[in-house]
């Protein structure tokens, strides 16, 4: 299964929990979505289907 | 313009039910490092930091999130670089994901050389995020029609520029701000475009109810005494507003009188 993180292909991602892992070890001032829509915490457990693009985000020094 | 009342005593800051002690509002970005925008943070006095939402850069060391906790200040996302209300509704959603508040300084972009808003995109963007239930602080030109109509939509304060972002070219239009603080029914704060101290001050004069800047004093050669310039510019601004100044006059009007002159 071919999973996009950050716009990156990654192979071994079955959910947005994994997506953040391969990603970052922080889990606070993290945001994920799945194909542009914003998945909520108490949803990082979901399975994700061959394709989905995953945007992992955070804070950043900014205006 | 209406002369403000006179008085000494001056209420707080208030957005949205929420009080702040300082009316300087300072964005992170442009830092050259975390330890100066921790010092910076500290000596301008805010209380509330802008910071941007962006991919997770694993090879970063720390995160402007432990500054802005250890300063003890609040934090507000923006949706800077969003181009259309759906980016910027999306990034606003994220954020709140992120960084559990519901408030967001809203930012949609309409043209990449002058960075200036984009009104129909930004108003679209606020009333989409005012109705999910944000608190929606809105970076907009310094046009008082589009100000009133995103006060109308539901907006906590409207963010007028002083001038494009990063130009540091101060209150390019003075009658605009002007005109918009004296309409607006909530918060007036003076968004981007403030180059130094008297920029900050002159927005202040003029009716804002507080001033957002970040590479002012990012930038700035000495960013912490920067901040602390901006600190003061801020309540002097304030303050000379309150105490109502004099009218300009076209002729001299001495300030001795002439009675009781000698007659030499």
């Amino acid at each position: 299964m071919k999973i996009e993180v950050n716009g990156e292909a990654r192979e071994g991602i079955t959910t947005v929990i994994d997506a953040i892992a391969a990603v970052t070890e922080a889990r606070r001032g993290i945001a994920a979505a799945v194909n542009g829509e914003v998945v909520p915490r108490s949803e990082w457990d979901r399975p994700l289907a061959d394709g989905d693009a995953v945007e992992v985000l955070t804070a950043t020094q900014g205006g | 313009m209406e002369p403000h009342p006179p008085g000494r005593g001056d209420t707080a800051l208030t957005i949205a039910g929420k009080t702040f002690g300082s009316r300087l509002i300072l964005g992170t970005g442009g830092a050259a490092s975390h330890a100066q925008l921790a010092e910076a943070i500290t000596a301008s006095g805010t209380e509330l930091v802008t910071v941007a939402l962006r991919r997770v850069d694993p090879n970063a060391s720390g995160s402007v999130l432990d500054v802005i906790e250890k300063c003890g200040v609040d934090l507000l996302p923006n949706t800077a670089g969003c181009f259309t209300a759906e980016q910027a509704v999306r990034t606003a959603r994220l954020a709140r994901e992120a960084f559990d508040t519901d408030w967001i300084k809203l930012e949609v972009i309409g043209d990449e050389d002058t960075l200036l808003p984009d009104p129909v995109e930004l108003l679209d963007a606020a009333e989409t995020l005012v109705r999910d239930g944000f608190t929606v602080l809105p970076y907009t030109s310094d046009d008082p029609v589009l100000a009133r109509r995103l006060e109308d939509a539901g907006c906590a304060a409207v963010m007028p520029l002083a001038a494009p972002i990063g130009t540091g070219l101060g209150v390019r239009n003075p009658h605009n701000l002007a005109l918009i603080c004296e309409h607006a029914n909530v918060p007036v704060i003076c968004d981007a475009g403030i180059g130094t101290a008297s920029d900050a001050a002159l927005a202040m004069e003029l009716g804002c109810s507080a001033v957002l800047l970040a590479t002012a004093v990012t930038r700035a050669a000495d960013p912490a005494l920067m901040a602390a310039a901006m600190r003061d510019a801020v309540n002097a601004g304030r303050a000379a507003r309150l105490a109502g100044r004099i009218p300009k006059r076209h002729l001299a009007k001495a300030s001795s009188t002439f009675e009781g002159m000698a007659d030499l």
